[in-house]
């Protein structure tokens, strides 16, 4: 079994019309058996600016605390936000740190830039970037993800269109995956408010 | 932990989640395979400069993960590097050394040379024994002339006048073999350079997706994005899904209205 496989995770990123969403499964789980079904996996670093964690859950933890902190130091320096670029950028370094001896967990940046244009962005564990303009996945789930957002997936959807659409996806993927599910989170975030929804989904 | 935080990090590789993940391993969690770019690179010289081709494939495992990536990295304004290998390495050794040219041309005053990139590419990778897993082509024209470089993950060179890397590289310099001649015109290398690039999208199933494609010539260059799209998505229906609203089943929903940051201006200097 991989060392990803051992919690359960899935993670999704999509882009909008001035907006984007991130969602993620809900389960918590030791290899086989299900241990929480409320285990957040999206983190919020500013208001605009969101980070979705996959893979081993003691090291998301663990990088999402890090990343608070190197933020707020920024913030403190700065007097502002960071930008999501600059963002994905410190988490690429902070993972490239540990090259040979890895954080096991793929991270989504997901966030609006200065005009509200929105930003996403994966990594692969030692972080390695990839901007898209469409969607990102991470995951046990990633390959259901791959396929039902490949065929999902139009461009500039509305908040409300794209909430269903992430929310099909994220749902039709998790059923499709032993180890995530268990319920669905979902953020969507517009320049002037941000729409947390906790769905309904199979519980096995 | 919180000892570990006071320390500002001193930059390079940190070694302390090693012993944990060994300890994983021999409990039988294997460990995840790196995104690697699969990939088809090349470079070759013309008679005014140096032309480089790369594919735009991403894989993990036998996943394309991304199918648009940027494989032709910027190192300085006369010099171009295309990697193959693990795509974290790459990006980071190539920035890294892009860095370092940009110092080195404050301190010398003097345009970079496609020698200076070479040396601290086989440095940096041979201190590693060939764990930074980067095999690049490294291509530019400097007041020396124009030159064209490999560099293997292990950290040795060859110089050459055409050159091909990457599990693509077979496809790629059969096409170069039969058609490569000195003293070739723009055209016809960006055309051979863009031919040898679809013999391994086509033939390599580690590459794909379109040709990206970089010309650089005595204070010129042109960096070619997605010269040509071989592989356009064709099979999309016009309407795509639809989902109405209310499609989905929610248990609870939370809406947040985002302050807006209020902006302080700036106050008048104080009069003396």
């Amino acid at each position: 079994m991989s060392i990803f496989e051992y919690n359960g995770s899935a993670v999704v990123a999509m882009v909008g019309k001035n907006c984007f969403a991130i969602a993620s499964d809900r389960r918590l789980g030791v290899q086989l058996q299900t241990v929480a079904t409320d285990f957040q996996r999206v983190f919020k670093i500013h208001g605009k600016l969101y980070l979705g964690l996959s893979g081993l859950a003691t090291d998301a933890q663990t990088l999402y605390q890090r990343l608070v902190f190197k933020h707020k130091l920024y913030q403190l320096r700065e007097e502002r936000d960071m930008k999501p670029e600059t963002f994905a950028s410190l988490v690429s370094a902070l993972l490239y740190e540990k090259r040979f001896g890895p954080y096991f967990c793929q991270p989504i940046i997901a966030g609006l830039g200065e005009d509200n244009e929105p930003f996403i962005c994966t990594m692969d564990c030692i972080g390695a970037k990839e901007l898209a303009k469409d969607f990102v996945v991470s995951g046990t789930a990633s390959e259901s993800l791959y396929g039902a957002c490949e065929s999902m997936y139009k461009p500039n959807m509305e908040p409300e269109e794209l909430f269903e659409t992430i929310s099909q996806a994220l749902l039709s993927s998790v059923d499709r995956d032993c180890l995530s599910g268990w319920g669905g989170y979902v953020l969507v975030v517009t320049p002037t408010e941000v729409q947390e929804r906790v769905l309904k989904g199979r519980m096995d | 932990m919180t000892g570990s935080m006071d320390l500002p990090a001193k930059g390079g590789f940190s070694f302390d989640l090693c012993r944990r993940n060994a300890m994983l391993e021999k409990k039988g969690l294997k460990v995840p395979g790196f995104r690697k770019t699969g990939t088809t690179i090349v470079g070759l010289v013309f008679q005014d400069g140096v032309v480089l081709g790369a594919d735009t494939r991403a894989t993990e495992g036998p996943i394309v993960a991304d199918k648009n990536c940027e494989k032709i990295h910027y190192m300085a304004p006369n010099i171009y590097c295309c990697g193959a290998g693990t795509a974290a390495d790459t990006e980071a050794v190539t920035d890294m050394v892009s860095s370092q040219l940009h110092l080195h041309r404050y301190a010398t005053s003097r345009e970079s040379r496609v020698v200076t990139a070479l040396t601290l590419l086989k440095t940096h990778l041979f201190n590693y024994q060939g764990h930074v897993s980067a095999a690049l082509v490294l291509g530019g024209v400097d007041v020396t002339g124009p030159h064209l470089h490999t560099v293997y993950p292990h950290g040795s060179t060859d110089t050459l006048p055409f050159a091909t890397m990457g599990s693509g590289s077979l496809a790629a310099m059969s096409v170069f073999e039969s058609k490569y001649k000195e003293g070739l015109t723009r055209e016809e290398g960006i055309q051979l350079v863009a031919e040898a690039i679809c013999a391994g999208i086509f033939n390599d199933l580690g590459s794909g997706s379109n040709v990206d494609v970089c010309v650089i010539t005595k204070g010129k260059t042109e960096y070619l994005r997605n010269h040509q799209l071989p592989n356009p998505r064709t099979y999309a229906s016009s309407k795509g899904y639809s989902f109405t609203k209310g499609h989905t089943e929610v248990l609870s929903t939370k809406i947040i209205p985002l302050k807006q940051k209020a902006e302080v201006a700036e106050g008048d200097a104080m009069e003396e």
